[in-house]
């Protein structure tokens, strides 16, 4: 299922979308599960499922400290796609986050199959443009799968028009210069970047890196389709080691207070 | 100073074809800067005002060209005729300093007031404190913080120097992570900020730019060995870790089909073991750091932490033209131990009076095992960077340092 049936569902009953991200495998591959099972339950409408690379470029230290937590843990990409089955079967559009190597090392084709095969709705890449994807986009398409590509607050209106023409699903607006981490505010940046991506697409644009409370969520919302969150969530787990029945109500209460965020 | 086409990248950054290795598999955030910095730099190459400025400082304050130097007691030994490129003599110790005055120069006239730099050995970060120094330019410096262990001299010539230096604490606290953390670095500061990639690697147009800077070692080796022996080489012979002055040699030799060029790997503890940098010899075709090249990976694509005695060397991926060089198989990649490195270091100081890098041991020992195959040719080797720094590493290995102890070396 495609990531713009819950942008359609959220833009029908005026709002925008709250898309949440965790790493597969972390802490470990079922409470990974569990964690996600959490998130959809208090409200997301879009999961987006890490999966750990031993390089992220992107990534600020929280996520990393929990991929590292997954790949030391053992999580392979088999796993990531054990853990896409199992909240897609929620009925939630399921994405893959993922740097491309461990895409290309699995094969595109074949990750493209098993994804969709998994019920995952297409991939999210934030080391791979549109210009170097041909392979990708081949098999997004043989496959029926999203393609999101990210757009930034540094690219010239042409990239942003190249970019959302190869987008299925929604577009991934990075809100600030940086890496991923939660922020006291927001980027006076993003909304000038979800304007001239609206001006090239239809799709709905979604803005990430920053995100970690309600009132929060609800300033991003007023501009943008979707709200995306990932190291807030991250950051609940990490609060709470050893005790996972703690971080899963966390995990819950700030996905409750997001909801309500994108509502407002 | 020319953009080799033949052997060079196309415009998108691929070297040997559309989808074969290199090209740029980075965040959109980066490919502003990325454009901007391909565009800047093929403007400079062809301003002559830029190139000769270049050639200036190269010549008045790197010391370049550096000699080719006839090692005679070497070659007698070996059964070779043995040149060396003393890159070593270079202002700063090694062939890094042309890089990153090329880079430097080019940051000032692209208007950025700011570098930031990785480095392994300490070489490339010396030399980018150096060439900040020089220009006027603030300098951070990103370092695994294994390795600011292992160079800690190099660290303090660093802050002497007006340099930050971040030790790096994520992954596997080298090279590859100091390489993760300037990414991060940049893409939160490239309004001023330029980054002054250490090797001919990463995403477009890194591999080509650092390669243009650089390709004055083999251009000017290529010319003495005629003006010194009246011939081309038979074979030339670089150290190869991301592959910078191996690339720079090989760019004077690429077009001469009767010259066999070799890159020597970081072969660690053996290649038959998991302790070794040998990326072309044992890794597989992946993307690491913006390029697609050879990496040592896992089966699910994740980087494999590599290992060698020289922090130089020690990389898991390798720069897209020397994957492209062993793919068509204009260049022949062989593993170096750590032992057979550590011979080789100690045998040129023996024989020639010459402590050279770690990084440049492995090719000396590299080019006499050649010797062994090619007898009575000319090698030329490229002794990139000199061994200073070394001698922590030096001092454990041979447990030198104590007077009236003969090292059994």
């Amino acid at each position: 299922m495609s990531a713009a049936t819950a942008f359609e569902k959220a833009r029908a009953e005026d709002r925008a979308a709250l898309v949440g991200y965790l790493p597969a495998g972390f802490p470990d591959v079922e409470a990974s599960i569990a964690a996600l099972r959490t998130m959809v339950d208090a409200g997301c409408d879009v999961i987006e499922i890490g999966l750990p690379y031993s390089d992220p470029v992107m990534d600020g230290p929280t996520i990393q400290t929990a991929a590292q937590q997954a790949l030391e843990a053992g999580t392979r990409t088999s796993d990531v796609l054990r853990v896409v089955e199992a909240v897609a079967g929620t009925g939630t559009p399921t994405l893959v986050m993922t740097y491309w190597n461990p895409v290309e090392r699995y094969g595109t084709e074949r990750f493209a199959r098993d994804l969709a095969a998994a019920g995952g709705a297409g991939l999210i890449t934030p080391d791979l443009t549109p210009d170097f994807a041909p392979e990708w986009i081949a098999a997004a398409d043989a496959h029926d799968l999203d393609k999101v590509f990210l757009v930034a607050p540094s690219s010239t209106d042409e990239r942003i028009a190249m970019t959302t023409a190869a987008c299925r699903g929604f577009v991934y607006a990075t809100a600030v210069m940086g890496v991923t981490g939660a922020r006291e505010s927001t980027s006076d940046l993003a909304g000038p970047l979800v304007a001239r991506t609206h001006r090239t697409t239809d799709l709905p644009v979604g803005v990430g890196l920053g995100v970690s409370n309600g009132a929060q969520a609800a300033a991003v919302a007023a501009y943008a389709d979707g709200v995306i969150v990932g190291s807030a969530f991250v950051r609940t787990l990490l609060d709470h080691p050893g005790d996972a029945a703690a971080g899963r109500r966390a995990l819950g209460s700030l996905t409750e207070d997001l909801a309500e965020g994108v509502r407002a | 100073m020319e953009l080799d086409q033949q052997h060079g990248a196309d415009a998108l950054g691929w070297f040997g074809g559309t989808g074969g290795f290199g090209g740029r598999f980075m965040p959109e955030a980066l490919i502003a800067a990325l454009d901007e910095l391909d565009v800047a730099w093929r403007d400079a190459l062809a301003d002559p005002a830029f190139t000769e400025e270049f050639q200036r400082l190269l010549r008045e304050y790197a010391g370049v060209p550096s000699a080719l130097y006839d090692a005679t007691r070497l070659s007698a030994e070996a059964g070779a005729r043995i040149l060396l490129k003393r890159e070593d003599l270079n202002h700063t110790g090694a062939h890094k300093i042309r890089n990153v005055l090329g880079q430097a120069l080019l940051t000032k006239r692209m208007g950025k007031t700011r570098v930031i730099a990785e480095t392994g050995a300490g070489q490339h970060g010396v030399a980018s404190a150096t060439a900040a120094a020089y220009l006027g330019l603030d300098c951070t410096v990103y370092m695994g913080e294994v390795d600011t262990e292992r160079q800690a001299l190099n660290v303090a010539r660093m802050q002497l120097l007006g340099a930050e230096v971040v030790p790096v604490t994520s992954g596997s606290r080298t090279l590859k992570d100091a390489i993760n953390e300037a990414l991060r670095d940049w893409v939160a500061s490239v309004d001023h900020t330029a980054y002054l990639f250490g090797t001919a690697a990463g995403p477009h147009p890194f591999p080509s730019l650092v390669a243009s800077f650089v390709r004055g070692i083999g251009d000017e080796a290529r010319q003495q060995c005629l003006d010194l022996t009246g011939s081309l080489p038979d074979a030339v012979a670089a150290c190869v870790g991301g592959g910078s002055n191996a690339i720079g040699l090989f760019a004077g030799f690429v077009d001469d089909p009767g010259v066999a060029i070799y890159g020597f790997e970081a072969g660690g503890e053996g290649v038959d073991t998991d302790r070794h940098a040998a990326t072309i010899h044992a890794g597989s075709v992946g993307v690491l750091h913006g390029a697609r090249t050879y990496v040592l990976q896992d089966e699910d694509g994740q980087t494999v932490e590599s290992h060698s005695i020289s922090a130089g060397l020690d990389y898991p991926g390798v720069g897209p033209q020397h994957a492209s060089l062993a793919a068509t198989e204009r260049a022949t990649y062989v593993p170096v131990t750590d032992d057979q490195a550590m011979a080789a270091m100690s045998r040129l100081a023996r024989t020639e009076g010459i402590i050279c890098a770690i990084e440049s041991a492995h090719a000396v020992a590299g080019a006499l095992e050649l010797a062994k195959q090619r007898p009575g040719q000319t090698l030329l080797v490229n002794l990139s960077g000199r061994g200073d720094k070394d001698m922590g590493t030096a001092l454990e290995y041979f447990g030198l340092g104590e007077a009236g102890r003969e090292s059994d070396t």
